[in-house]
Protein backbone atom coordinates (compact mmCIF):
# COMPACT_ATOMS: atom_id res chain seq x y z
CA UNK A 1 0.00 0.00 0.00
CA UNK A 2 3.11 2.68 0.84
CA UNK A 3 4.76 1.83 -2.30
CA UNK A 4 1.41 2.51 -3.93
CA UNK A 5 0.93 6.08 -1.97
CA UNK A 6 4.24 6.61 -3.18
CA UNK A 7 4.49 5.82 -6.68
CA UNK A 8 0.89 7.97 -7.10
CA UNK A 9 2.61 10.92 -5.41
CA UNK A 10 5.56 10.18 -7.57
CA UNK A 11 3.62 11.24 -10.57
CA UNK A 12 1.70 13.75 -8.97
CA UNK A 13 4.32 15.73 -8.74
CA UNK A 14 6.46 14.81 -11.95
CA UNK A 15 2.76 15.88 -13.02
CA UNK A 16 2.75 19.50 -11.55
CA UNK A 17 6.10 20.17 -12.29
CA UNK A 18 5.78 19.72 -16.32
CA UNK A 19 2.45 21.56 -15.97
CA UNK A 20 4.90 24.71 -13.80
CA UNK A 21 7.52 24.14 -16.62
CA UNK A 22 5.02 24.66 -19.56
CA UNK A 23 3.11 27.47 -17.93
CA UNK A 24 6.09 29.43 -16.18
CA UNK A 25 9.63 28.37 -17.63
CA UNK A 26 9.15 27.58 -21.10
CA UNK A 27 9.66 30.28 -23.41
CA UNK A 28 6.41 32.61 -25.53
CA UNK A 29 6.34 30.82 -28.93
CA UNK A 30 6.60 33.73 -31.62
CA UNK A 31 4.44 33.09 -34.42
CA UNK A 32 1.58 31.13 -31.87
CA UNK A 33 2.14 32.74 -28.34
CA UNK A 34 0.46 31.62 -25.50
CA UNK A 35 -2.07 29.08 -26.84
CA UNK A 36 1.61 26.64 -28.12
CA UNK A 37 2.42 25.51 -24.77
CA UNK A 38 -0.75 22.82 -25.18
CA UNK A 39 2.50 21.21 -27.04
CA UNK A 40 3.78 20.38 -24.06
CA UNK A 41 0.62 17.87 -22.86
CA UNK A 42 -0.63 17.36 -26.50
CA UNK A 43 2.26 16.01 -28.23
CA UNK A 44 3.88 13.43 -25.49
CA UNK A 45 -0.12 12.16 -24.68
CA UNK A 46 -0.50 11.13 -28.36
CA UNK A 47 2.59 9.73 -28.07
CA UNK A 48 2.07 7.75 -24.81
CA UNK A 49 -1.49 6.77 -26.63
CA UNK A 50 0.52 4.89 -28.98
CA UNK A 51 2.88 3.37 -26.41
CA UNK A 52 0.25 1.67 -24.65
CA UNK A 53 -1.22 0.97 -27.68
CA UNK A 54 1.91 -1.12 -28.80
CA UNK A 55 2.32 -2.60 -25.46
CA UNK A 56 -1.67 -4.13 -25.70
CA UNK A 57 -0.53 -5.30 -29.37
CA UNK A 58 2.48 -7.41 -26.96
CA UNK A 59 -0.51 -7.89 -24.53
CA UNK A 60 -2.51 -9.74 -27.87
CA UNK A 61 0.66 -11.49 -28.79
CA UNK A 62 1.65 -13.07 -25.68
CA UNK A 63 -1.74 -14.37 -25.59
CA UNK A 64 -2.30 -15.64 -28.76
CA UNK A 65 1.51 -17.49 -28.16
CA UNK A 66 1.34 -18.72 -24.51
CA UNK A 67 -2.57 -18.60 -24.01
CA UNK A 68 -2.46 -17.88 -20.21
CA UNK A 69 -4.38 -15.10 -18.61
CA UNK A 70 -1.92 -12.37 -17.44
CA UNK A 71 -1.44 -11.47 -21.31
CA UNK A 72 -4.89 -10.65 -21.66
CA UNK A 73 -4.74 -8.62 -19.19
CA UNK A 74 -1.95 -6.85 -20.03
CA UNK A 75 -3.94 -6.56 -23.33
CA UNK A 76 -7.27 -5.19 -21.98
CA UNK A 77 -5.36 -3.05 -19.47
CA UNK A 78 -2.83 -1.10 -21.98
CA UNK A 79 -6.03 -0.53 -24.57
CA UNK A 80 -8.84 1.09 -21.59
CA UNK A 81 -5.50 3.43 -20.65
CA UNK A 82 -4.57 3.92 -24.35
CA UNK A 83 -8.29 4.81 -24.83
CA UNK A 84 -8.12 7.54 -21.81
CA UNK A 85 -5.06 8.73 -23.02
CA UNK A 86 -6.36 9.37 -26.90
CA UNK A 87 -9.24 10.42 -25.85
CA UNK A 88 -7.33 13.59 -24.49
CA UNK A 89 -5.88 14.09 -27.82
CA UNK A 90 -8.71 14.03 -29.16
CA UNK A 91 -10.80 16.95 -26.90
CA UNK A 92 -7.53 18.90 -26.82
CA UNK A 93 -6.16 18.90 -30.40
CA UNK A 94 -9.53 21.30 -31.30
CA UNK A 95 -8.62 23.84 -28.55
CA UNK A 96 -5.24 24.46 -30.25
CA UNK A 97 -6.76 23.96 -33.55
CA UNK A 98 -9.13 26.55 -33.45
CA UNK A 99 -6.75 29.34 -32.53
CA UNK A 100 -4.31 28.12 -34.16
CA UNK A 101 -5.66 27.04 -37.64
CA UNK A 102 -8.99 28.56 -37.18
CA UNK A 103 -10.88 25.62 -37.77
CA UNK A 104 -11.74 23.00 -34.75
CA UNK A 105 -11.14 20.19 -36.93
CA UNK A 106 -9.65 19.02 -40.23
CA UNK A 107 -10.34 15.81 -41.81
CA UNK A 108 -6.16 15.30 -42.63
CA UNK A 109 -4.30 12.24 -42.81
CA UNK A 110 -3.29 12.44 -38.86
CA UNK A 111 -6.48 13.68 -37.62
CA UNK A 112 -8.83 10.87 -39.51
CA UNK A 113 -6.37 8.21 -38.39
CA UNK A 114 -6.24 8.94 -34.98
CA UNK A 115 -10.37 9.00 -34.70
CA UNK A 116 -10.16 5.44 -36.73
CA UNK A 117 -7.76 4.64 -33.85
CA UNK A 118 -9.79 5.47 -31.13
CA UNK A 119 -13.10 4.27 -32.58
CA UNK A 120 -11.37 0.64 -33.29
CA UNK A 121 -9.82 0.96 -29.55
CA UNK A 122 -13.37 1.57 -28.08
CA UNK A 123 -15.06 -1.51 -29.84
CA UNK A 124 -12.24 -3.74 -28.88
CA UNK A 125 -13.04 -2.92 -25.41
CA UNK A 126 -16.83 -3.29 -26.16
CA UNK A 127 -16.40 -6.67 -28.43
CA UNK A 128 -15.12 -7.62 -24.79
CA UNK A 129 -18.46 -6.99 -22.91
CA UNK A 130 -20.17 -9.18 -25.77
CA UNK A 131 -18.48 -13.01 -24.93
CA UNK A 132 -18.82 -14.43 -21.41
CA UNK A 133 -16.58 -16.87 -21.12
CA UNK A 134 -12.94 -15.68 -20.32
CA UNK A 135 -10.62 -18.03 -22.13
CA UNK A 136 -13.45 -17.56 -25.63
CA UNK A 137 -13.29 -13.75 -24.91
CA UNK A 138 -9.07 -13.58 -24.55
CA UNK A 139 -8.93 -15.40 -28.34
CA UNK A 140 -11.16 -13.39 -30.06
CA UNK A 141 -10.30 -9.80 -28.65
CA UNK A 142 -6.40 -10.63 -28.86
CA UNK A 143 -6.83 -11.50 -32.82
CA UNK A 144 -8.76 -8.60 -33.08
CA UNK A 145 -6.25 -6.41 -30.83
CA UNK A 146 -3.61 -7.86 -33.31
CA UNK A 147 -5.55 -6.84 -36.79
CA UNK A 148 -6.51 -2.79 -35.22
CA UNK A 149 -3.03 -2.37 -34.25
CA UNK A 150 -2.43 -2.10 -38.11
CA UNK A 151 -3.75 1.63 -37.34
CA UNK A 152 -1.24 2.52 -35.32
CA UNK A 153 2.03 2.97 -37.62
CA UNK A 154 -0.43 4.72 -40.09
CA UNK A 155 -0.82 7.28 -37.82
CA UNK A 156 2.58 7.32 -36.65
CA UNK A 157 3.80 7.76 -40.04
CA UNK A 158 0.43 9.95 -41.25
CA UNK A 159 2.52 13.45 -41.49
CA UNK A 160 5.54 11.67 -43.72
CA UNK A 161 2.85 9.93 -45.59
CA UNK A 162 0.63 12.29 -46.98
CA UNK A 163 0.47 16.28 -46.57
CA UNK A 164 -1.73 16.96 -43.89
CA UNK A 165 -2.66 19.75 -41.89
CA UNK A 166 -1.02 18.79 -38.76
CA UNK A 167 2.28 20.20 -38.29
CA UNK A 168 5.61 17.98 -39.24
CA UNK A 169 7.66 16.43 -36.03
CA UNK A 170 9.58 18.96 -34.64
CA UNK A 171 10.92 17.38 -31.49
CA UNK A 172 12.88 14.41 -33.19
CA UNK A 173 14.64 16.80 -35.70
CA UNK A 174 17.77 18.94 -35.36
CA UNK A 175 16.98 22.50 -34.83
CA UNK A 176 13.38 21.76 -34.91
CA UNK A 177 12.54 23.00 -31.07
CA UNK A 178 14.13 25.78 -28.86
CA UNK A 179 16.80 23.82 -26.22
CA UNK A 180 14.55 24.71 -23.21
CA UNK A 181 11.66 23.57 -25.00
CA UNK A 182 12.59 20.77 -25.41
CA UNK A 183 13.80 20.07 -21.95
CA UNK A 184 10.31 20.68 -21.01
CA UNK A 185 8.60 18.31 -23.47
CA UNK A 186 10.89 15.47 -22.05
CA UNK A 187 9.88 16.40 -18.69
CA UNK A 188 5.96 16.26 -19.57
CA UNK A 189 7.06 12.95 -21.54
CA UNK A 190 8.45 11.70 -18.39
CA UNK A 191 5.45 12.40 -16.30
CA UNK A 192 2.54 11.26 -18.76
CA UNK A 193 4.32 7.62 -19.21
CA UNK A 194 5.08 7.46 -15.51
CA UNK A 195 1.22 8.06 -15.39
CA UNK A 196 0.66 5.36 -17.70
CA UNK A 197 2.53 2.68 -16.17
CA UNK A 198 0.20 3.79 -12.91
CA UNK A 199 -2.76 3.38 -14.39
CA UNK A 200 -1.86 0.23 -16.46
CA UNK A 201 -0.79 -1.18 -13.01
CA UNK A 202 -3.92 -0.25 -11.35
CA UNK A 203 -6.14 -1.66 -14.02
CA UNK A 204 -4.07 -4.60 -14.15
CA UNK A 205 -4.73 -5.47 -10.50
CA UNK A 206 -8.58 -5.10 -11.40
CA UNK A 207 -8.11 -7.74 -14.05
CA UNK A 208 -6.48 -9.73 -11.74
CA UNK A 209 -9.41 -9.46 -8.88
CA UNK A 210 -11.91 -9.90 -11.37
CA UNK A 211 -10.51 -13.36 -12.45
CA UNK A 212 -10.56 -13.95 -8.70
CA UNK A 213 -14.01 -12.93 -8.30
CA UNK A 214 -15.09 -15.05 -11.24
CA UNK A 215 -13.02 -18.57 -9.60
CA UNK A 216 -14.98 -17.96 -6.41
CA UNK A 217 -18.39 -17.22 -7.98
CA UNK A 218 -17.99 -20.67 -9.82
CA UNK A 219 -16.80 -22.55 -6.79
CA UNK A 220 -19.71 -21.19 -4.69
CA UNK A 221 -22.14 -21.94 -7.07
CA UNK A 222 -21.07 -25.44 -7.45
CA UNK A 223 -21.08 -26.11 -3.48
CA UNK B 1 -2.24 36.85 -22.32
CA UNK B 2 -4.70 36.22 -25.61
CA UNK B 3 -5.91 32.54 -25.62
CA UNK B 4 -4.67 31.76 -22.27
CA UNK B 5 -8.59 30.29 -21.33
CA UNK B 6 -8.11 27.70 -24.01
CA UNK B 7 -4.48 26.51 -22.22
CA UNK B 8 -6.45 26.57 -19.02
CA UNK B 9 -9.15 24.43 -20.66
CA UNK B 10 -6.84 22.02 -22.47
CA UNK B 11 -5.27 20.84 -19.45
CA UNK B 12 -8.38 20.97 -17.00
CA UNK B 13 -9.45 18.73 -19.59
CA UNK B 14 -6.86 16.23 -19.78
CA UNK B 15 -6.28 16.47 -16.06
CA UNK B 16 -10.19 15.66 -15.43
CA UNK B 17 -10.11 12.95 -17.92
CA UNK B 18 -7.13 10.71 -16.09
CA UNK B 19 -8.34 11.53 -12.47
CA UNK B 20 -11.69 10.31 -13.55
CA UNK B 21 -10.45 7.15 -15.11
CA UNK B 22 -8.08 6.77 -11.89
CA UNK B 23 -10.93 7.24 -9.73
CA UNK B 24 -13.26 4.51 -11.53
CA UNK B 25 -10.75 1.97 -11.43
CA UNK B 26 -10.17 1.99 -7.64
CA UNK B 27 -13.47 2.16 -7.13
CA UNK B 28 -14.04 -0.99 -9.82
CA UNK B 29 -11.49 -2.72 -7.95
CA UNK B 30 -12.15 -1.68 -4.32
CA UNK B 31 -16.17 -3.13 -5.50
CA UNK B 32 -14.72 -6.20 -6.50
CA UNK B 33 -12.46 -6.92 -3.32
CA UNK B 34 -15.81 -6.42 -1.51
CA UNK B 35 -17.30 -8.92 -3.34
CA UNK B 36 -14.22 -11.26 -3.20
CA UNK B 37 -14.04 -10.97 0.30
CA UNK B 38 -17.98 -12.05 1.03
CA UNK B 39 -17.24 -15.03 -1.21
CA UNK B 40 -14.62 -16.46 0.55
CA UNK B 41 -17.05 -15.60 3.75
CA UNK B 42 -19.18 -17.99 1.94
CA UNK B 43 -17.53 -20.42 1.44
CA UNK B 44 -15.74 -21.12 4.48
CA UNK B 45 -18.82 -21.27 6.60
CA UNK B 46 -20.21 -23.93 3.78
CA UNK B 47 -17.33 -25.72 4.50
Amino acid sequence: MTAKVLSAAAVVFLLGASAYGAFFVAPNELTMGIVQRIFYLHAPCGMTALAAFMLCFVGNLGYLFKREAKWDWLGVSCAEVGLAFCTVVLLRGPIWAKPAWGVYWAWDARLTSTLVLWLLYLSYLILRTMVDDPDRRALISSFYGVFIFLDVPLVYGSIWWWRTQHPQPVVFTSGGLNPEMRKIFYLSWLSLTALMVLLIRQRYELEAVRAEAQILTREAEAA
Amino acid sequence: MKNLGSVMVAYMIGWGVFFVYFVSVARRTADLRKDVERLKETLTRGK
